[in-house]
């Protein structure tokens, strides 16, 4: 009887997937949802926004400059907790012994 | 590691890399590249310097105690950077209504915060690498 449920739920997802799959836009279209008219600004303002000719360090930089932040944080709280499992707290010279027996 | 040859490779060719890296900082927004990988080579050419030299000299170039001043000071130059922006009446991060210096398109000064930004960001990459790898290596030392 288990098994039988997480068929049907599986399948079930499977049909889902497979359906929304079908109605997915062709890999590469000019007319796909994802080229619209906020890329064309980007490529043809980026100069004129930012006077700078890298599009991508534009996008990035300028326009996606919060995202970038966020990336940032997320380096700095990595390093932050690298540091706080592997290095800890400083063990006094005279307590090193102890704590690593 | 101790060896003579690799030793003295990394000393010729450390600047070299250390070259390549700030070039890959400053001229982010004229050519590909930018922050992420121009911090990442920087980053690169200390851990070579450590892998060839030793965990200690390596440490020296590049200690903790200033390591966390540039993260911490990386991250609140880019905030305070957003916050010209506020303070001039726009919204967070804004570039060149804040009143940036823009300069001409193609010059290493130009493009408003971008090129500081790059910079930070460059610093904060270059500064978590070499931190990550040292405490690593300190950690099997022990």
């Amino acid at each position: 009887m288990k098994k039988l449920i997480m068929f049907t739920a599986l399948g079930g997802l499977l049909f889902i997937m497979i359906s929304s799959y079908m109605q997915m836009p062709p890999m590469g279209n000019v007319d796909n949802p994802s080229y619209n008219e906020v890329a064309e600004y980007y490529l043809e303002e980026a100069l004129e926004d930012t006077h700078s000719p890298n599009a991508v360090a534009v996008i990035i930089m300028d326009y996606r400059a919060l995202d970038t932040l966020g990336e940032a944080t997320v380096l700095f709280t990595s390093i932050a907790a690298v540091l706080t499992v592997l290095v800890g707290k400083d063990p006094k010279p005279g307590e090193e012994e102890s704590h690593h027996g | 590691m101790d060896d003579l040859i690799v030793r003295n490779i990394s000393r010729m060719i450390i600047p070299f890399i250390q070259l390549y890296g700030i070039f890959v900082v400053f001229h982010g927004h004229l050519s590909p590249g930018g922050g992420f990988p121009g911090g990442a080579i920087l980053g690169a050419s200390i851990i070579l310097y450590t892998l060839a030299f030793g965990s200690e000299k390596g440490h020296l170039k590049l200690p903790h105690s200033i390591a966390k001043w540039l993260e911490s000071g990386a991250v609140i130059w880019y905030i305070i950077l957003g916050l010209f922006g506020i303070f001039a009446g726009h919204v967070f991060l804004t570039n060149k209504p804040a009143g940036f210096y823009m300069g001409q398109a193609g010059d290493i000064i130009s493009g408003g915060f971008i090129p500081m930004v790059t910079l930070a960001i460059g610093i904060k990459v270059a500064s978590t690498m070499i931190t990550l790898f040292h405490t690593m290596i300190e950690e099997e030392e022990h």
